[in-house]
């Protein structure tokens, strides 16, 4: 894991003084709510449904047990005993006194941890695929060039007041596992003859206006990639519309002005930012990627597991991935519970997740953008151990991408923005489908709930996705199908009238045996889909 | 009836205003009439309210009840979390927010 530098630590170090008065001025009334709502947000404090809201950044979703330890203390200390964690990899604290903050934010940089780039029109938290590092499909580790992009980003000073927020993912194999193409701009590292390089993707993005991201560069080698992201940047800070907030996205822009015009311009702005020598130099780039260098795997590490626990071997099947070294695995520590609140930990499952990837993960996790904790490095001989300590724990749920592990945006019970409730939908629809044989019958199927248009609930991504509307007073929920945040990626589309919260589970249910009724051997949900089109289910739905 | 409510600014709790001062529970709500808007401004300005904004509520005999199910999700606690609303111990709370 990349560890802090003395520039890093002061950087950090140096926000927690500002902030601290910034927060006394406040109180004492030198700042007005005006001027201090926009000083509040760039260090990840929001005003929410009950009370502040502190977003606390992770970048590319990679944590060591010392900085999920602290999660759990702050969860503990300052907050009501939980965290949520986040569809862009981040954890959020939903009960934040402001005048706690000063002291949160000097408690979290003590672990290289802040909030900045988790608000306000700026470069926000670089994401990235949460197996970077143990997935035998990458060409590179993506997490050297996810950092060097963090670091570039930081106060940028060209890049802290874009038109609108900007969110980069890096992947680095063909499975995508971090949505790259739903990003502002996705990055996807390739090998072309040997070298490495990219292929970059722009004007991704969900929100009221989802877009698939454009290919816009086949191949920048790695060498020229920050001048690449600079040029990227440059153009839309440019002509970026500022002056309708609906409109100031990046693919917005890109939709205007067409993907070739776009290219021509970052290209044309590329010939000139290349001269300027941003690129990092060969050691600086060296210094970074040391950091990642994979652990000592032990070459000796048994290969086989014993399966005759019949739980046990359930959840190896869904929540275990393969990992590159043989005698490891990937283990997927699900955050979705049969009637659990999706994405949320209590401190005691915080603390005992930091505590198993300490003692058998190197020290290392990963936060998923489903929501999820991943522990990348395992032995495949601590599995059996590690599974009977999350059952303990209420973390063993093995439905990893089945239709109980909802991606689900905290909606109308804690969000300001939210129009309805997502939660009790996400738990109504795992009531229903509870038994864990009709789950794993569905196989692979992505729901995804977002509680408003803004999308942070991926709604647009899911298999089947649901929206969350206020008509006239009263929660309402658009059903979506055939959407996906992977390599296969497409946005769903509005089966037609939306139903209230018993009715949505209903039509879900509907949906399903539909599905199963008309899939050939093999097929997951999306593939049936795709192959027998919209109008089968929509007859299904709505008769 | 109008009702105004926002949140305190050193703890972030959701507050209403009574007609003197400010209570962490909706029951104790004043109608503020036409006036909730200048009160806002007032107690904004000596900094014991933060994103204060006026709600249509209807009375009842257990005090205001918002009109919109925000508010009213704001008045109790998240409808997910009875452990952790102002009224952990009525069973019939999420009923009211419903």
């Amino acid at each position: 894991m990349y560890r802090y530098d003395e520039y890093d630590q002061a950087i950090v170090d140096a926000r927690v003084d500002e902030f601290r008065d910034q927060v006394a001025r406040r109180l004492s009334g030198q700042l007005t709510e005006d001027q201090f709502k926009p000083l509040r947000l760039m260090n990840g404090l929001y005003l929410q449904l009950h009370a502040y809201m502190l977003r606390v950044a992770v970048p590319y979703g990679t944590l060591d047990s010392r900085q999920m330890r602290m999660l759990g203390h702050i969860a503990r200390t300052y907050d009501r005993g939980y965290g949520h964690f986040t569809t862009r990899q981040n954890i959020q604290f939903n009960w934040i006194k402001l005048d706690d903050t000063p002291d949160i934010l000097a408690e979290l940089a003590t672990t290289q941890m802040h909030a900045i780039q988790t608000s306000g029109n700026c470069i926000r938290n670089i994401s990235s695929d949460q197996y970077a590092g143990a997935a035998a499909d990458e060409v590179a580790d993506p997490r050297p060039w996810a950092e060097l992009i963090r670091q570039w980003s930081t106060f940028h000073p060209e890049f802290s007041y874009l038109p609108r927020k900007f969110k980069i993912a890096v992947i680095a194999a063909d499975e995508d596992r971090a949505a790259m193409r739903l990003h502002d701009i996705g990055i996807q590292l390739v090998r072309q003859d040997g070298v490495l390089g990219a292929r970059i993707f722009v004007g991704g993005g969900m929100g009221r206006t989802p877009m698939i991201a454009s290919l816009i560069r086949d191949f920048v080698t790695a060498d020229d990639l920050m001048s690449y992201l600079e040029a990227a940047l440059r153009v839309y800070n440019r002509y970026g519309r500022r002056d309708n907030i609906y409109k100031a996205r990046i693919k917005i822009l890109l939709h205007e002005i067409g993907a070739d015009e776009y290219r021509r311009q970052v290209e044309e702005e590329f010939s000139l930012v290349k001269q300027l020598g941003i690129d990092p130099p060969a050691a600086e780039l060296a210094r970074i990627t040391a950091f990642f260098a994979p652990p000592a795997f032990d070459a000796d590490a048994p290969d086989t597991v014993d399966r005759s626990d019949p739980d046990f071997a359930v959840w190896l099947d869904q929540n275990v991935a393969a990992h590159k070294q043989p005698g490891y695995a990937i283990v997927n520590i699900s955050l979705k519970p049969i009637g659990g609140i999706p994405g949320d930990a209590s401190a005691d499952q915080i603390d005992l997740m930091a505590d198993l990837a300490e003692r058998y993960g190197f020290d290392e996790l990963r936060v998923t953008h489903a929501q999820n904790i991943v522990l990348p490095h395992v032995r495949k001989a601590d599995l059996h151990a590690i599974w009977q300590a999350l059952s303990g724990a209420g973390l063993a749920e093995a439905n990893l991408d089945l239709i109980s592990d909802i991606i689900a945006c905290p909606g109308l019970d804690y969000c300001a923005l939210a129009n309805a409730r997502s939660i009790p939908v996400a738990q109504k629809i795992q009531a229903r489908f509870a038994d864990r044989g009709r789950q794993r019958e569905l196989g692979e199927l992505k729901l995804k709930i977002s509680g408003c248009i803004n999308a942070c609930g991926h709604h647009h991504a899911g298999h089947i996705g649901i929206l969350g509307v206020d008509r006239k007073g009263t929660e309402n929920y658009q059903l979506l199908l055939g959407g996906s945040g992977a390599e296969d990626v497409s946005l769903g589309k509005i089966t037609g009238p939306g139903f209230d919260e018993d009715g949505v589970v209903d039509a879900i249910e509907r949906v399903t045996d539909r599905y199963l009724a008309e899939r050939v051997e093999g097929e997951r949900f999306l593939d049936t889909y795709r192959r027998v089109g919209f109008a089968p289910f929509k007859e299904a739905i709505y008769g | 009836m109008k009702i105004l409510t926002g949140n305190d600014l050193g703890s972030g709790d959701v507050i209403w205003w009574t007609g003197s001062t400010w209570s962490r529970h909706v029951e104790d709500a004043a109608d503020v009439a036409t006036d909730g808007e200048a009160i806002a401004r007032a107690e904004e300005g000596v900094r014991r309210v933060v994103g204060a904004y006026v709600i249509d509520a209807a009375p009842t005999a257990e005090g205001p009840r918002p009109a919109h199910i925000k508010d009213r999700i704001r008045a109790l606690g998240p409808t997910v979390r009875p452990d952790l609303t102002l009224k952990p111990a009525d069973p019939n709370a999420g009923s009211w927010v419903i």
